[in-house]
């Protein structure tokens, strides 16, 4: 009979996060399952709501990325409205965005990840977290405080608050950018690109003593999804979608974003409260082959899709990063998800000092005002962890009728399982689950970074129900909650 | 004008007779919590925020409509009546969907303020969390349930000042609704002139502009006073 441990909770990532692992009747790991089991609601919620509210109420799904969810849905705001937004509303949505992946790329980075790069995967728990770093590495750790400062100072001279900036809305923006805040931007931006520089040399160096991890933290090959540019730059506000094989072939090269609907997926799973989009024309046989379709979106998905990045230091960084594979082939570890968001950061530095530089930038004209002239609306933008939808169906008077999300931690969800499968199959021995293998599914898991409170939000206490099943079907354990 | 003499929170002060509680209570500067009370309209005492204690009277008063009175003995703030407003606020939070956070008034709401200067941090009652519509079939404005109070600021002040008499409250207790003409969408309403009065009196998000986002609306009394003042001057009477 089979053996199934339970590993719960995982640490530091934000949610909770429960896995099982199956072991085989030789005590050899057979399958894991990263099950996750908060009550999803959110969408349902919304309905009887108006889509202006939209960008308000969906930035608090998720505290992590507040940002992305407001560009999402004041982008489907938009194509209800049917209107162009002013050419400065845009450049201004981008620039909050920019500052919003460099925050939460920074945080991922030198919070969550770095004290497992640097102090070692199989480091006291005690000594692993950012105190720790703190007290070996203090010059990293602040340095990783004032970087994610940096973007945060940018969502808030934006949006007047950091968390919840209700600032982007259907049509535009609420507030144009001041000269005075232009300026504090700019006078902001040499210390972050200082700070970037010393983290990708960390990033390499550390990465020279982890090539194990490297080729069994996700290592697989799979298919990448992102936006990218109309030309193939990277992009992370509005562009084309792109897909794109493990061997580097491109199979869709400039989807629309609205119609996504049409090569995307949703499959469910009993043991997951969260859905498991994938790449329909690759589940050949059915939904029931969903697993065909897996794809990865995120950072490395980004920078794996696009032909380049578009700005100086990142296409140069871009260049290096592509040598770590072979031929043109996308790099298919998600142990290179950390060196994706650092590519990321320093393009989004790049963009937003070219952005500060541009004269019309400070334009009053931000906000189209139109009502409801389309009655579905599509947006889709990059969110730090990866592609965002959001799909807004309303009734003539702006009120919803039915709302469609997919979050990026649930478009990685089929990777995530898979790279916790691959981790256990290494490290577990006899099934022994030693303070080191929780350590490296931990980090395993957090080079996706996900946010799980934001896919799959509790709106309230759900009464859980765990059952274990065997191999051969009998129940091993069966607990309920609530 | 005959003058009445009370006492306010141990302090002798003198009024005119027929001035309701609240008006001198106002005028001495004492901070009172209303929320059906809106100068310039007629009084509902409804809400029951501006309760004050008077001796001799077992139940505690709403001061927008009880008249002073020779030798009235009024205590405005006391134990007793934080506790019961913060229980009147209490019972509004859990009574609809108040969700602030994403609420067009968040930030100058006045049941939000109201609870905040009361130091009201939780709701000690079970939300009745109720299924409630908004109705934005108006053109330019848009009545969301969920924030409504039913102070009938709106409904008074669209038959008093306005003529119109489009709001009527419909239904008893917790069942209770704003309604527009014989129940109808907003947006099919004959009667409404789209003057947009009842958006500006209404202390919540309950009323607002088409188009308003979290945190975005603004509302502005100042029109009451200013028409009163002109119809009493009769500055609008030109063939008399
Ligand atoms: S109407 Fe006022 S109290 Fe109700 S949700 Fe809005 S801000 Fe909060
Ligand atoms: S809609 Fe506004 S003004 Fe009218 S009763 Fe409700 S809360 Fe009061
Ligand atoms: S203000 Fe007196 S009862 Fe509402």
């Amino acid at each position: 009979m089979s053996r199934t441990i339970t590993i719960d909770p995982v640490t530091r990532i934000e949610g909770h996060a429960k896995i099982t692992i199956y072991l085989d009747n030789d005590g050899q790991v057979e399958d894991a399952r990263f099950h996750v089991t908060e009550f999803r609601g959110f969408e349902k919620f919304c309905e009887g709501r108006s889509f202006w509210e939209m960008p308000g109420i969906t930035a608090r799904i998720c505290g992590i990325c507040p940002v992305s969810h407001l560009l999402a849905s004041s982008k489907a705001g938009d194509a209800i409205l049917g209107v162009r937004i002013p050419p400065t509303a845009e450049k201004l949505r981008r620039l909050m965005n920019w500052g919003q992946l460099v925050q939460s790329h920074a945080l991922s980075f030198f919070h969550l990840s770095a004290p497992d790069l640097l102090l070692g995967m199989e480091s006291d728990p005690a000594q692993r977290n950012i105190a720790g770093l703190i007290a070996k590495y203090p010059d990293i750790a602040r340095n990783g405080i004032r970087l994610r400062r940096f973007g945060q100072e940018i969502i808030r001279i934006l949006g007047g608050q950091s968390v919840h900036p209700a600032w982007t809305v259907p049509g535009g923006v609420r507030e144009p950018l001041s000269n005075d805040h232009r300026n504090q931007i700019k006078r902001m931006l040499p210390e972050a690109f200082d700070i970037i520089g010393l983290a990708l040399d960390l990033f390499k160096e550390a990465a020279e003593d982890l090539q194990e991890e490297a080729q069994v933290y996700g290592n697989f090959p799979s298919l990448y999804m992102g936006l990218v540019t109309p030309d193939g730059g990277l992009e992370h506000y509005d562009g084309v979608l792109r897909v794109v094989d493990s061997g580097g072939k491109v199979l869709e090269a400039g989807f629309p974003p609205e119609r996504y609907r049409d090569i995307i997926g949703e499959a469910v799973e009993p043991w997951s409260y969260l859905k498991f989009p994938y790449y329909k024309p690759y589940a050949y046989g059915g939904p029931s082959y969903y697993k065909m379709g897996m794809y990865r979106v995120g950072p490395l998905a980004r920078v794996n899709i696009c032909d380049r990045a578009g700005t100086p230091k990142a296409d140069e960084e871009l260049r290096a990063f592509r040598q770590l594979s072979p031929k043109d082939k996308p790099v298919a570890s998600s142990f290179y998800y950390h060196y994706a968001r650092l590519i990321e950061i320093l393009f989004s530095l790049e963009k937003i000092a070219e952005t500060v530089e541009d004269p019309t930038i400070t334009n009053a004209r931000v906000r189209s005002h139109a009502d409801v002239n389309q009655l579905v609306g599509v947006g889709v933008s990059e969110a730090p962890r990866g592609t965002l939808f959001h799909e807004y169906h309303v009734n003539e008077d702006g009120i919803l009728q039915k709302v469609n999300l997919i979050i990026a931690t649930g478009q990685n969800n089929l990777a995530m399982n898979r790279t916790v499968q691959q981790i256990a199959r290494q490290y577990i021995r006899n099934g022994e689950i030693t303070e080191g293998v929780l350590n490296r599914i931990e980090h395993g898991i957090r080079t996706y970074d996900p946010c799980l409170s934001c896919s799959t939000h509790a709106v309230g206490q759900m009464p859980m129900h765990v059952t274990v099943i065997a191999a051969d079907g009998t129940v091993v354990s069966e607990r309920t909650r609530g | 004008m005959s003058v009445v003499t009370l006492t306010v929170n141990d302090e002798l002060v003198s009024a005119q007779a027929g001035q309701s509680l609240l008006a001198v209570l106002k005028e001495l500067g004492l901070e009172i919590p209303t929320l059906c009370h809106l100068e310039g309209l007629s009084e509902r005492g409804g809400c029951r925020l501006c309760l004050v204690e008077v001796e001799g009277n077992n139940k505690l008063l709403p001061a927008c409509v009880t008249p002073v009175q020779e030798g009235m003995v009024v205590t405005t703030h006391s134990d007793r009546l934080v506790k019961y407003r913060r229980m009147i606020l209490e019972l509004l939070f859990a009574e609809r969907n108040h969700v602030c956070a994403v609420c067009v008034m968040n930030g100058r709401c006045e049941l939000q303020a109201n609870a905040a200067s009361i130091g009201m941090d939780h709701v000690r009652y079970d939300y009745l969390s109720p299924d409630l519509p908004m109705d934005a079939s108006h053109d330019r404005f848009v009545l969301d349930h969920n924030r409504c109070i039913l102070c009938t600021r709106c409904v008074r002040v669209c038959d008093e000042i306005e003529g119109a008499h489009v709001w009527d409250v419909m239904g008893r207790g917790v069942n209770s609704r704003i309604i527009a003409d014989l129940n109808q969408p907003w947006g099919t309403s004959t009667s409404c002139t789209n003057c947009g009065k009842c958006v500006q009196v209404c202390p919540t998000g309950a009323l607002h502009a088409r188009g308003a986002t979290v945190a975005e609306m603004e509302k502005q009394h100042d029109f009451l006073r200013w028409i009163l003042d002109g119809r009493e001057k009769k500055q609008w009477e030109h063939n008399r």
